[in-house]
Order: structure tokens, then sequence, then C-alpha cells
């Protein structure tokens, strides 16, 4: 990951991080030696595959302060959420709960507000609350929309494209008052911040495994056992995971899952230390290339590695981006990157269009160096420069 | 491990293309829906094993949704399929299939376990617009059904057509444009790929109404990020599995048959090349099963999702082998089966054949039956 010269340099951790490399010496011998697959019980390579699965699923739990029995492996963070929103809907509905109303916040990511909405198709009623020019929800918000009875609440922990961290606690404890469940979508939290579900007070926790540095593939989540909270299968089969995920589980990507929790359970905390270094130096560098940049989103609440920047004058992200090649950064969240309309998230913080079309995130993750971050604020003020003054010479070489 | 694996229906040994594919693709850094120069190499190997995979089942590259799983693939197709139709399902479809539509109407089986076509087509007739969903081969027996019979009556009564072909895939040929259904769900693992990997396979034209929804990945029609490293897995071990080999292992499933002398479900049936349901009468299923573990013999009982479980294989029931479901071991060969499989497996069953005699008949001190 450290890079060669001619690597570019990946300043893009929201979209996915690199794999650490422990976490592929820990999934190898599950491709390499022991292929079973883990429901295979009733033989002793099925039920070696069975115990590595369930060792995995300890770390994993207790990344986020949970039971190993609490953790519903899943393909990823876009399946649990979406079994969290639409499997607690339809699991109360069966029941005959009367409730209906299903709130979110506006700069959720797209595979939430989209389980949401597919509910109101079902009779539910979808509330989408905005948040403030901070990112941030206002408890106040979310208690006057708790008034009517509420079924579900859900808020993410980490914003995927301005990094701002929701105080998850303070609103899952409007959320119990109301007699509703509260759902967090920590894809972009695990690792990154302090997660525990006891100290939130979450029902229903979403996780990823390749915004943790390992696989793409497999998620998790986190489903409360006391008082248990029951969900309503997506979809069904041969009954794994209790029932709430069919299907077989893919051993070596739960392994290394496994291992990412344990090394960020056990480095969180200087990873962001370090992170957090690098992110400053990054922004000192570019403000000395690039006046009157403007960061967005709450400044002191938001994860270590993250940059949410608006570029001055007459340019656009994708003429930074071009004049810059070097650098792996993006304009918004990578779904829906290949789109060309600015992103939801900077509209619902009251970013006018013409500056969020100058906007670009930047994530800084466990293996950016201060190398990095200097080379990378050089190549893209330099690439700001190119684009904003297309007649003047640059004064550093954009290479 | 020590042992010999014969429960490649469960999952098969990843192929080593697989694993160099899957090792490969650790390697690169991107999300293939970033717009960078790493998210473009992400998207080019994803690209890449979509048209690998399209190509070895005769479909186009953009009617291939790639997916996390054979269940996921299959809950998709009903779903999106199944929405004002009636459904029907063989008998001995895989739970993914019964789960996915709970009120399915039940397509009989014959007593070698394929589909009973004039039943379907008495059942079509009366159901109205209707998704038949129909396994290309069955994973306890092996058992093929006529997937072309059924198709030309699902055409005749304008019902649609779901094939789960998770089982088939990489074992006998499958052209799902010569076919001409409307969806076929595949298993990366099940091919020889690592397991988190799968796809839906679409009619050109048909479009899908997600399962997964957000994010807007695979055109819409399936949301998350792909699992790049399962998915270029499963795109090598489809580009490397050849239909040929089944010559050999079908002679190698053929020794075992004839040197075990037992009975075996759906023998009159055309079947996978790899597959065989032994009945063994003096012992029950789940002690055979055990015993031959202890052997190193690596079979089970029935599906791998639900043999944890004692529950009798509804597959057999309804071939009308009630009483021989509970007697019935699953012994399917993976494609690196050794030479010497049959001989090895046939005199670790003969060891506790001669045990049991010992023993004296049905009632065997030495491994306790669970139920």
């Amino acid at each position: 990951m450290s890079a060669s010269a001619n690597r570019p340099i990946y300043l893009d951790n929201h979209a996915t991080t690199p794999l650490d490399p422990r976490v592929l010496a820990a999934m190898r011998p599950w491709w390499e030696e022991n292929f079973a697959n883990p429901h295979s019980i009733e033989h002793a390579m099925g039920r070696a595959a069975e115990e590595a699965v369930e060792a995995a699923r300890a770390e994993i739990a207790a990344l986020i302060g949970a039971e190993a029995r609490e953790i519903v492996l899943t393909s990823g963070a876009t399946e649990s959420n979406n079994i969290a929103i639409k499997g607690a809907a339809r699991f109360a509905a069966s029941q005959g709960s009367d409730r209906r109303r299903i709130i979110t916040v506006a700069t959720e990511h797209k595979c939430v507000l989209e389980s949401v909405h597919d509910l109101a198709a079902e009779g539910f009623e979808p509330v989408i609350l905005p948040v403030g020019a901070d990112g941030l929800l206002d408890p106040e918000a979310l208690r006057q929309a708790l008034s009517a009875p509420t079924l579900l609440v859900s808020v993410m922990a980490v914003n995927n494209e301005i990094g701002v961290t929701q105080d998850l606690a303070t609103l899952a404890a409007l959320a119990r008052e109301a007699g509703a469940l509260f759902h967090t979508d920590a894809a972009q939290a695990s690792g990154r911040i302090a997660l525990d579900v006891q100290a939130i007070g979450a029902d229903l926790l979403s996780l990823s495994g390749h915004k943790l540095y390992g696989p793409k593939g497999i998620g998790a989540l986190y489903v409360r056992r006391r008082p248990r909270v029951r969900l309503a299968p997506l979809f069904s089969g041969g009954g794994q995971e209790r029932g709430l995920r069919s299907g077989t589980l893919a051993a070596p990507l739960v392994v290394g899952f496994g291992a990412a929790a344990r090394i960020a359970a056990a480095e969180g905390v200087l990873d962001a230390g370090r992170i957090a270094g690098q992110r400053d130096r990054f922004l000192q560098a570019l403000r000395g290339l690039v006046p009157d940049l403007v960061v967005n989103g709450d400044v002191g609440q938001r994860v270590a590695g993250n940059l949410n920047l608006t570029f001055p004058g007459d340019t656009t992200a994708e003429a930074i981006m071009a004049a810059a090649p070097g650098v792996c950064v993006s304009t918004g969240s990578a779904c829906s990157s290949a789109e060309v309309e600015p992103s939801y998230v900077l509209r619902a913080i009251g970013v006018p269009e013409e500056a969020a079309r100058k906007t670009l995130r930047i994530g800084f993750g466990r293996f950016t160096s201060p190398a990095d971050a200097d080379r990378a604020a050089a190549l893209l003020g330099a690439a700001w420069i190119a684009t904003t003054a297309p007649h003047s010479a640059p004064f550093v070489s954009a290479e | 491990m020590p042992g010999l694996y014969l429960d490649a229906n469960a999952t098969e040994p990843l192929r080593p293309e697989a694993r160099a594919a899957v090792l490969a693709a650790l390697d690169l850094v991107g999300n293939p829906s970033s717009v960078h120069a790493d998210g473009r190499a992400a998207r080019r190997l994803l690209e890449f094993s979509r048209a690998q995979i399209a190509t070895a089942f005769s479909a186009r590259a953009q009617d291939v949704v790639l997916m996390g799983g054979g269940t996921e693939a299959n809950a998709a197709a009903v779903h999106a399929l199944g929405r004002g139709r009636a459904v029907l399902a063989g008998a001995t479809e895989h739970p993914a299939i019964l789960a996915a539509a709970p009120g399915a109407t039940s397509i009989p089986v014959l007593a070698d376990g394929q589909l009973d076509l004039a039943a379907l087509d008495q059942l079509l007739a009366a159901a109205g617009p209707a998704l038949v969903c129909v396994m290309a081969a069955n994973n306890e027996t092996g058992v093929l059904h006529p997937l072309a019979e059924v198709l030309a009556l699902c055409r005749r009564h304008g019902a649609l057509l779901h094939v789960d072909a998770v089982q088939a895939a990489g074992r006998v040929a499958l052209d799902f444009t010569g076919l001409g259904a409307e969806t076929m769900a595949l298993s990366g693992h099940k091919l020889g790929g690592p397991k988190g990997a799968g796809a839906l396979l679409l009619r050109p034209g048909l479009d899908l109404a997600p399962l997964l929804t957000g994010g807007g990945q695979e055109r819409g029609r399936r949301g998350g990020t792909e699992a790049l490293p399962a998915i270029a897995g499963m795109g090598a071990a489809a580009a490397a599995a050849r239909p040929e080999a089944a010559t050999r292992l079908a002679a190698l499933r053929d020794a075992i048959e004839a040197g075990s002398g037992l009975a075996v479900a759906g023998q009159g049936a055309p079947r996978l090349p790899n597959t065989t349901s032994l009945i063994f009468p003096g012992l029950p299923a789940e002690t055979l099963v055990i015993a031959l573990d202890l052997e190193g013999m690596r079979v089970s009982a029935g599906s791998a999702c639900s043999s944890g479980k004692v529950a009798r294989s509804h597959v057999l029931a309804a071939m009308g082998l009630g009483e021989a479901a509970g007697h019935a071991i699953r012994v399917s060969l993976p494609w690196d089966a050794p030479a010497d499989a049959p001989a090895r497996f046939l005199a670790a069953l003969a060891r506790i054949g001669a045990r049991q005699d010992r023993a004296g008949g049905a009632s065997t001190p030495r491994v306790a039956a669970p139920h």
C-alpha cells in the first residue's frame, strides 16, 4: 500500500479502504487450505470453517461492545441497512403494530433513503429530517418528529461525504423514550470512532468490511437481544444466520472482517491520531496554495480522516481531478460519483449548487503517509491553479 | 487436513485460477464505482469478470447482475418476476426458492425425480399469469430437469421461467440464450470460485426491480459495493470450469454406485455427473455421515444449509422415498476428485458395514444416533 512513485496517492478512504496486509494473511488459509462450507457441520472440514467464522463473529461483536450472537453476517452494509429498515418495519406490521412512521435524515446514504422510500409503498410514513449547516441533526427536530407514533429512527453515525459524527446516544435516547427502535448505519464509523452499542443505546447497527481495511462482500448487522429486536428477513432460504440472512457464509471474507475488526479495536485510536495529523498537514499545505478554501460540515465533530473542501474561483471539481491524475479523490459518494448532479448531502447543508460543483471529498486512511499528504496537497494545489488561471504558468509543477 | 472431500454440492474446492484471481483482486485498492484511476482499475476487473461469466453461460454481459450469492439471486428473481403472478415451484427445489415464494404451488416430480410435465401443463392451465421456478439440477440427487420442455410449456401458457442453475453450472453445459428463460441464478462457490458472489442472468430486455436498494450499482438492479475479489474469483472459475470434464467424474460416480451395491435415488433420470444419493438401509443417515467423517470421508445427509438439522429430506419425500429418506447420504465429487476416490470411499463404507455386522444389525452401540 505504501506508494511506489508511479502509484496514485489514494485519498478516497470513504469509498473503500485498502486491504490491511494482516487481513489478507488471515484470509489466505481459507482459500488455500480449507475451502469447506461453514454450514457443513457434519464433517471435520466444515466444523473447522464454522469455528473460524464464529471466532470472527466474536471479534466483530467485540468492536462494538456486542455479544457474538447479536451479529448477523451479510454481504455488506447496503444489505445490512436494507434488512434493518425493511425488516423492522415489516415484522412490526406483521405483528399488528399500528406504528407507521419511519424517521431518517436527509444526509443518509442512498441505501437508507431508498429503503425508507420503498416502505412508503407498503403503507409506512417516511419522515426525512433536515440537518443544520454543520451537518448535524438537531435533537429537538427529532423530538418533534417523534410526536407521532414511530416505529424506527435511522441516523448514520458518520456521514460518508462530510464526515460529521452525530450524537447517537442523545438521539437514541429520544427514540427509546418514544417507543421507537433506533438504527444507525455505522459503515463509515467503525474503526474510526469508538462505537459501543450499549453506550449508544442502539437496537440495530450496520457495519461494512471494506470500509474497515477488510474485504468487499461482507458486512454485519447488530441486532439487540435484550430487549430482543425482531426483524423479518429480506430473503429466506437455507435458514443461515438464524433465518435472518440465508445463503452460504463466505468463510474467508468473514475471517477477514474479523481480523479487520480485531485490528481496528486495538489500533483505532492510534490510527485516528495519526490520520488527523496527516489531514491537518495536508490542509495547512493546501491552504498555502489555495486561499479561501472552505471546509464543509462541522470541523470539531467529525472523523479524523475526512475533509470536504470547496475550492474558490472559476473551476470545477472534475477539472481539478482531471488536472491531478496522481491523486485519487472524489466528488461525493462512490456509488453516485458517476452521476453529474451535485451531492444531495451538500445541498442538505445549504451549500449552493455552484459551490458544490467545486467541492472535493478527501479521505485519509491508515496507510496515508506524511509524504502522501504533502504530495497530494502540492498536486491538488497546482491543479487548482492550473484550472483557475489557465494563462499563467503554475508555480508548482503538476507533473 | 487428511481425508477425502466428497461434498462438492455443499461447496466446491477453490480452483487455482479462481484463487489467483481473488488474490490479484485483493491488491486493487479502489471501489469499482469511483471515477478516479484506482476506481477505474477496479471497474475494469469487474467488467472483465462479468464478461467471463456471460461467456461461460452464453449470456450478454449487460444482462449479468452481480450479487452476494445464489440464495440472493434466487430471491431477487422471485421478488421481481413473481409480483402479480401465481408462483409454481418444483417440489424438490432448494429452500432458497421455496422460502422466496412461500405461497407457491408445488409442481410434483416423478419417481425418478424429474419434473412431472403433464402435471405442470395442468397447473399452468389453471393458474393464470404465472412464474415457474425450476432448478436445472437437484442439489441432493443431481437429477436434471427437462428445461427445454418446461420452457415450451411456460411459453404455451404465457408463464415466465426462472431457472436455479446453482448446482448445474460448471458441471453440465448451460446455454442461457439458447434456453430462453427469463432469469437464471448462479453461485460462485459452486463453480469452484470463492464464497460471497453470485449472479442473476436476465433475458435481454428484461429489467429487474431490485431486492437490495440503494447506491445505484449494477444499473440500479442491485445496490451495494460489488464484492470485487469474490466476483473476480467467480469469473475465473466460470472460465475454468469445463463441463466436458463430466465424463471423468461420471466414471468415478458410477464406480461408487456399482461398488456399493446400494440403491440410488433418481438413478434412472439424467443426472449431474458428480452426484449420487445412496440409500444405506442399515444405519440412519446422520449416523452414517458421522461414521464416514471419522473415516475421513466428507459427505452429507442432505444440503449443507440444513445439515445441522435432522429434518427429513423434502427432495426424497417428493420422489416417494419417504422411508428411505432417513437413510440417504449424498456423495458429490468435486472437480478435482482423485482417481482413487471410489476405492477409498468404498473401503471406508465396507469397514463401517463390517463393524455394523459385528455389532448386530441395525442397533449401533458404537455411534449414537442423534434422534
